[in-house]
């Protein structure tokens, strides 16, 4: 630790503190644009200058780090001054220096209100210009589907350039030319090849990068913003949802250190337009083979009907990937009132299960223990598509030191450097004999086997998982205090199912037997998009969108989209999360909770909760660990070994492939987006190409 | 009093005689060099500061100290000597002569400091549009090869590479970090420093930076002892110095001199005397575009050192002198130079990119005297929001000579306002800049 | 500078490949820079694929060097549009920089653009012919040969208008041209009026190891050593010391172990020993070369004799601050003695200055 002297009061601080931390420690606060915590220091703006006595000029604060600073003649710690004539002059001049070129469009400008530069014009620049020369014009560029430029706006702050080179791993742009001519832009102006690139536009302190699909919809005031969790993937981003009215306007991400730091990935973000569009917003009922708009009554009364004297074993629920645990909970009493031990949350027909422990399915070192790893793993899993955000924390891992990363799977961009050890199940073998990064793991301290959740789906997943379990407790994967075995799930309900033990029970089906032909009369969906039903089995489907579910369904229930109920969400790490209601659902479309509750009236198993904070106590009692928000609730990663090693079969010799095949359209609101679509199709060809 | 040849080091600067290894021998260079490497780096080092030999790139740093700063041992990182040939000041063109007509004498200045510095490569960045002495340097670098004298199995047995390298048009990689980031492959803008390039230099590895002239006279400097290059010179600006004499004198030519030599006879002396005669002298540029001019009166006699020179509030800079005679448009003539800083700004920093553009416009203007008389008070205090507030020293350069044009002719930007307003329907001035 | 981008595509090749002595040329560029480092060879990869390809850069080589150097093709786009001599758009045969800074610029530049402008053009216009297009480029650092400007590789220096027009018809009509100054002078030398660097012995070899006196006189070396450093009576290296330290001793020893007559202007050491095969017979070049002028040695030997006579006292005197030749003809040795000067401590401390470095 340090002493400082900022504006009279003496700071302790780490030596590694730059002056601008150490100010802020102070209580001083110093204005930034290219400065971001998360990023390089460019220290190029200028705006953060403060006096440091001794030295003649005023100092970059940004990147001036306590431990330069020299003492005073009598030892006395270093004085930094923020607020002398020298500081607010050197802010007045960068200030008019970035306003000179900056247009007056802030009436126009998407920006407004929510912009760096207007607040700090505000704070401490001056309030007229003495620029009589014509401003720069820069033509603007085309630089992908979700950010859109206004260039002359560009204050050449580069948070961009280094976001995408450092964070998102793409080094798409740059700044070419020099002097006042420096223009940011993608080479010959492609699409950026990244899934975070939405971030930029956050990260822009300006009106230069936008949210394209945003573009002049609406003020930052005019939004009314809650809080809530994204669902896109099992991650658990934190975000905010912005709405206006009954309409969801944007989704930005919120800082949560440990999950997704600052950033979110593009489709957490972009998804938007699809609450809006393809949506379920009255119950609907087939007739003669079609479907037609139907009341609640209807619904329900055709529903009964067919449960009434139906036989228990013939009645099953699959729970999809955007379930809520509420709903789930709710469905699975529903089905055990109705004495059917068919229930499963796994429609990809994993193999992960509770019975295995809870450390069987989560991603147990943590997304933040990613950083603390020394050697990583990468099994049948691209987790750049699967969850971008942990990607990019493996990827900020990397660049913070050496960290050998292999990979069995796919050969794909993941944005780090990696040595490639095959394709499959083989391979996988091949390394647990031995060989060089097979001692790298054994050597390694804190080792992380990544396992994708897709290859618990496959037919040889239980002998495949058998596999990693026995390479884990080699390599000393799972220690005192360390668990390195991370199940990297991608469907945001799944932990929450497997919690609440959203399995078969005693006898029961599993999610493919349930759908193939014959096995079922009654088949309750509840949004699961991604499985096909053989024709046969009555299926009644509780979702948002029409999508395949709603397609294959005789009856349609309108459900409610996470941004309009409150529901709780496990991560893939496990942790307890839960959104907030930003806006209402849509027409006659109610919480899907309600929704099971006011069926099993008519169905005759009334449910016992009356409201959702019943439902929750009675789940809570049932799970404890689900009322501790922000939580993680560990398991034994020892008894998961044991319990996958004891899985038998033999693997097949087919390579591993991701599930997540198309990273933009992976659940039914992204499918209904038309941004995701474009994204998709531009991402399709052109990307792959550019991600070499 | 004039030096004298013999204490001249650079006896090829006009390539009169070949600059080939056999003749460059004849003269003096690869004398000895084993037995200078010899002596030891502390002696190397304790000989270059006692010398008093200052950076000849233009700010002047003590040479012997820079190298000095170097860390003591070669630890994982190997330690880089990097020569700074991208001589792009405008008046300065003495390097050139350096790498054309003596190249040995810098090659074995190379080698010499970076035994010093315990480094075993050094790379060499010539501006780009210097072809020719490219050519010329790379032709004594591969003699000096065959003869043994450097490689990694060389005669004086320090394993010793020299690379030489080049850039592509940037003043800014004059710059020493800038040129590292060039030197990298990358765009030539300067990094925030600290950390300083002997901790985290080329490729992130102690490295020291030196001007060709720094470098190319260090071999005769410890021949000749610490000493007789103090003795030369003046008080705390000891030794000679290549004096490029640019502008309106009768023979404009590159000359070796003892620094502090006045003005009035390194013109007299040297370049034919000033074109005109003495009283039609307007001002002078004593050390290269960034430094402001200084008005007759006050250069004529002046010594011209460093010190000498920063009393009259301007610099030696690399001792590029651009003499200006009264037939010059000084106002004009200021204004291409603030021209040469908006095309040369890298653009990384706020202050910089944004007013080199605003100054040079503001001066464009007054050169026709399209402006206002208040301006001339904001422009001055436009200069003074960009020097000091950049990330590398262009933005200084780019203030001063403004600074120094409003300090000594502040009259005559205002009659060129009088002027034009009284006529403003004159044919417009032709732009110089464009 | 203005905005720089590349050519439109009408302009641009479908296809660009170094050619086979280029791609071995560019393995050796590659080899001067440390393992993984190759990025450092992207300025002169640029530019001979700039030369290769008539003189300016298209697109499909800037992708090239791209994919040789393994860097992402935007970080070499940045490098092509930051540094100006890359040019993104057809040039002429001749392609001419003209310098504009301020030493061309008062020189008589601004004639020389009106040349150009009259023969060929508006800047960056390529002739009809395709011969010539020309650009104002800032200063090239040959300021003393003002006015001037580059054609391809080469300077053309000391111009008027004239001369610029007759070397525009030269090139034309395929005549040779002599790069340089166009007015006779030989390169930045006053023209005409060489007064420097007259002194044979500079040239002859006769000075070569006349320093080593100063060495010789200080110490006696152990055999050992002198092996060692393959020499027959090198001096010994004197001990690291601070940097004044050391040197009043030596200076004492010189005077003392040669008087104070023996240290003619530029003589060598007639016993200097050859400290290596590489050094080409030091001792007959320095006895060729012993005798510089003699009414100059005289007035300096007895300048230097009074001088260190003094010292020879044995108090050894910081050196005046003249101590430098005065003569224009080379006349007194600094070697020998030397270093009193050093005592003095302004000469080794940071001077005032701040400077760039320390920024």
């Amino acid at each position: 630790m340090t002493k400082i002297i900022v504006d009279d009061v003496e700071v302790d601080v780490p030596a590694d503190y730059t002056l601008l931390q150490a100010c802020e420690a102070a209580g001083a606060e110093i204005p930034r644009f290219c400065f971001h915590e998360r990023l390089s220091i460019a220290g190029n703006c200028r705006m953060c200058l403060v006096e440091l006595k001794g030295a003649p000029k005023p100092v970059a604060s940004c990147a001036w780090g306590v431990r330069d600073c020299r003492p005073g003649p009598n030892g006395e710690p270093p004085t930094v001054v923020t607020k002398s004539p020298m500081v607010k002059k050197a802010r007045e001049g960068v200030m008019e220096f970035l306003l000179i070129n900056h247009p007056l469009d802030c009436p126009i400008c998407d920006q407004g209100g929510e912009c760096d530069l207007q607040d700090q014009a505000m704070a401490y620049g001056v309030d007229s210009s003495r620029f009589h020369e014509n401003k720069r014009a820069v033509p603007d560029k085309y630089i992908g589907p979700l950010v859109k430029t206004s260039m002359n706006r560009c204050i050449h702050c580069t948070r961009c350039i280094r976001f995408v080179a450092e964070v998102a791993g793409v080094p798409d742009l740059g700044a070419t030319g020099r002097g006042e001519d420096m223009e940011i832009t993608t080479y010959l102006e492609r699409a950026m090849g990244s899934e975070l690139q939405a971030n930029v536009a956050d990260l822009c302190p300006v009106g230069a990068l936008t949210h394209k699909p945003q573009a002049f919809n609406g003020r930052p005031w005019e939004l009314i913003k809650t809080p809530s969790i994204d669902v896109m993937d099992a991650v658990g981003s934190n975000i905010r949802v912005d709405a206006r009215g009954r309409e969801v306007m944007r989704v930005l991400p919120r800082v949560h250190e440990d999950i997704n730091e600052e950033w979110i990935s593009d489709k957490t973000r972009q998804h938007v337009d699809g609450l809006k569009l393809q949506r379920l917003d009255r119950p609907f009922l087939r007739e003669n083979g079609r479907l037609r708009p139907a009341t609640w009554a209807e619904a329900f009364a055709a529903i009964a009907a067919k449960l009434k004297g139906a036989d228990p074993k013939r009645v099953g629920a699959i729970a999809g990937d955007l379930a809520a645990v509420e709903e789930m909970w709710a469905l699975r009493s529903l089905m055990t009132a109705l004495g059917s031990p068919n229930i499963d949350c796994r429609q990809d027909g994993s193999v992960l299960s509770p019975a295995h422990g809870r450390a069987s399915y989560l991603f147990n070192p943590t997304i933040a223990g990613i950083e603390e790893a020394d050697a990583v793993l990468i099994v049948g899993a691209n987790p750049r598509r699967e969850a971008a955000i942990v990607n990019a924390r493996l990827r900020k891992r990397w660049r913070i030191g050496p960290l050998p990363v292999g990979v069995v799977g796919e050969r794909v961009d993941l944005t780090y450097d990696y040595a490639y050890l095959g394709a499959g199940p083989e391979s996988l073998a091949q390394l647990a004999k031995g060989g060089e990064f097979l001692d790298l793991l054994k050597s390694a301290e804190r080792p992380l086997i990544l396992v994708g959740a897709g290859i618990a789906a496959r037919p040889d997943g239980a002998a495949v998982l058998a596999a990693v379990a026995s390479l884990a407790a080699a390599v000393g994967a799972v220690t005192e205090g360390w668990n390195g075995l991370a199940v990297l799930q991608n469907a945001a309900s799944r932990v929450g199912g497997l919690d609440i033990g959203f399995v078969p029970g005693e006898g029961g089906l599993a999610a493919p037997a349930m759908v193939e032909a014959g096995a079922l009369d009654v088949l309750f969906n509840l949004g699961a998009d991604e499985i096909a039903i053989s024709p046969g089995a009555f299926v009644i489907y509780q979702g948002t969108h029409g999508d395949d579910g709603a397609h294959r369904a005789d009856v349609i229930l309108p459900g409610a989209a996470y941004t309009e109920k409150s529901g709780t969400y496990v991560n893939t790490e496990g942790r307890v999360q839960q959104t907030n209601r930003a806006v209402f659902p849509p027409g006659e479309a109610r919480e899907d909770w309600a929704i099971l509750r006011a069926l099993s009236d008519v169905v005759g198993h009334r449910l016992p909760f009356d409201s959702l904070p019943a439902l929750r106590r009675e789940l809570h009692a049932a799970h404890p660990h689900l009322a501790a928000l922000d939580e993680i609730a560990a398991g034994d990663g020892r008894a998961t070994l044991d319990a996958w090693a004891a899985l038998g079969g033999s693997a097949s010799s087919a390579g591993f492939v991701s599930p997540v095949a198309d990273f933009y359209l992976t659940n039914p609101i992204a499918r209904a987006s038309r941004i995701m679509a474009e994204c998709s199709a531009l991402h399709v060809t052109p990307a792959l190409e550019a991600a070499e | 009093m004039a030096l004298a040849d013999r204490d001249r080091i650079f006896t090829n600067v006009y390539g009169l005689h070949s600059p080939g290894l056999e003749a460059a021998r004849k003269r003096g260079a690869w004398d000895g060099t084993k037995f200078l490497l010899d002596q030891g780096i502390d002696w190397i080092i304790n000989e270059m500061k006692a010398s008093g030999l200052r950076g000849r790139g233009g700010a002047g740093f003590p040479t012997g100290l820079k190298w000095s700063f170097m860390p003591k041992e070669v630890k994982d990182r190997p330690h880089y000597l990097v020569v700074n040939g991208d001589e792009s000041e405008p008046g300065t063109c003495k390097d050139r002569e350096i790498m054309r007509h003596d190249p040995h004498l810098f090659i074995e200045g190379c080698m010499i400091a970076s035994f010093a510095m315990r480094a075993h490569a050094c790379y060499v960045y010539l501006r780009g549009e210097y072809i020719a002495e490219r050519i010329a340097l790379q032709k004594a670098v591969d003699e000096a090869y065959e003869a043994k004298l450097v490689g990694k199995d060389n005669v004086h047995g320090y394993p010793f590479d020299i690379y030489v390298h080049h850039g592509a048009g940037a003043y800014i990689c004059g710059e020493e970090t800038a040129l590292l980031e060039s030197l990298e492959g990358k765009k030539g803008m300067p990094r925030l420093k600290p950390p300083f390039p002997a901790n985290m230099g080329l490729y992130g590895c102690p490295t020291t930076v030196n001007n060709v002239e720094s470098i190319a006279v260090s071999g005769t400097i410890l021949r000749r002892g610490a000493g007789w290059f103090a003795g030369l010179g003046t008080k705390n600006n000891a030794g000679t110095k290549l004096f490029c004499v640019s502008g309106h004198v009768n023979k404009p030519c590159n000359v070796e001199e003892e620094m502090g030599i006045t003005f009035r006879e390194l013109i007299d002396r040297h370049c034919g005397g000033m074109r005109g005669g003495w009283d039609n002298l307007l001002c002078s540029i004593p050390g290269g575009s960034s430094v402001p001019l200084v008005p007759a009166e006050q250069i004529i006699d002046a010594q011209m050192d460093f010190d000498t020179l920063r009393g009259l509030q301007s610099g030696l800079g690399t001792a590029a002198v651009i003499v200006l005679d009264k037939s010059t448009d000084i106002v004009r003539a200021i204004a291409r130079i603030s021209y040469f800083y908006k095309h040369e700004s890298c653009g990384q920093c706020t202050p910089c990119r944004e007013g080199t553009g605003w100054m040079w416009r503001v001066l464009s203007r007054m050169a026709e005297g399209r402006a206002q008389k208040r301006e001339i008070g904001m422009l001055l205090e436009v200069t003074k929001q960009v020097e000091g507030h950049t990330i590398c020293a262009l933005g200084d350069a780019a203030a001063w000579p403004i600074q120094g044009l409003i300090r000594h002719f502040r009259g005559e930007i205002e009659k060129r306002i009088d002027q034009y307003a009284g006529n403003p329907h004159s044919e417009p001035v032709l732009m110089a800049a464009e | 500078m203005s905005v720089r981008r590349l050519a439109p595509a009408e302009d641009q090749p479908a296809s660009f490949s170094f050619t086979e002595e280029n791609e071995r040329w560019i393995e050796k560029q590659i080899a001067k820079y440390p393992d993984g480092r190759q990025a450092s060879a992207v300025i002169p990869m640029l530019w001979q694929a700039q030369k290769q390809h008539d003189g300016w850069l298209p697109q499909r080589a800037i992708e090239a060097v791209a994919a040789r150097l393994g860097m992402p093709v935007i970080r070499v786009l940045e490098v092509a549009t930051f540094y100006t001599m890359f040019n993104l758009e057809p040039v002429g045969r001749w392609f001419i920089q003209l310098c504009g800074t301020v030493p061309c610029h008062v020189k008589g530049s601004l004639d020389l653009k009106q040349v150009l402008l009259e023969r060929i053009g508006d800047q960056q216009h390529v002739t009809a012919d395709g011969n010539f297009s020309w650009l104002e480029v800032e200063c090239l650092g040959a300021c003393c040969n003002a006015p001037m400007l580059q054609i391809n590789d080469d300077y053309y220096e000391d111009l008027t208008p004239d001369l610029l027009i007759k070397l525009l018809d030269d090139l034309a009509a395929g005549r040779e041209v002599k790069p340089g100054p166009q007015n006779g002078r030989h390169a930045s030398e006053p023209h005409d009026a060489v007064k420097t660097l007259q002194d044979p012995a500079l040239f002859d070899g006769s000075l070569v190891g006349s320093w080593r006196k100063r060495f010789e006189q200080q110490d006696v070396k152990t055999p050992d050593e002198a092996k060692a450093a393959g020499e027959v009576v090198p001096p010994k290296a004197p001990e690291p010391a601070p940097a004044a330290a050391p040197t009043p001793q030596t200076e004492k020893q010189a005077a003392t172990a040669t008087g104070p007559n023996d240290p003619k202007p530029g003589r060598p050491d007639a016993g200097r020993p050859e400290h290596s095969a590489a050094a080409d017979a030091p001792a007959q070049r320095a006895k060729s070369g012993e005798e510089p002028v003699a009414a100059a040695k005289q007035a300096d030997a007895s300048d230097a004799s009074s001088k260190e006579g003094s010292e020879t006292t044995g108090e050894p005197v910081p050196a005046p601050q003249s101590e430098k030749s005065e003569e224009p003809t080379p006349s007194r040795p600094s070697e020998g003695k030397p270093a009193a000067a050093a005592d003095e401590p302004e000469a080794s401390k940071a001077p005032r200055g701040r400077s760039k470095e320390t920024e």
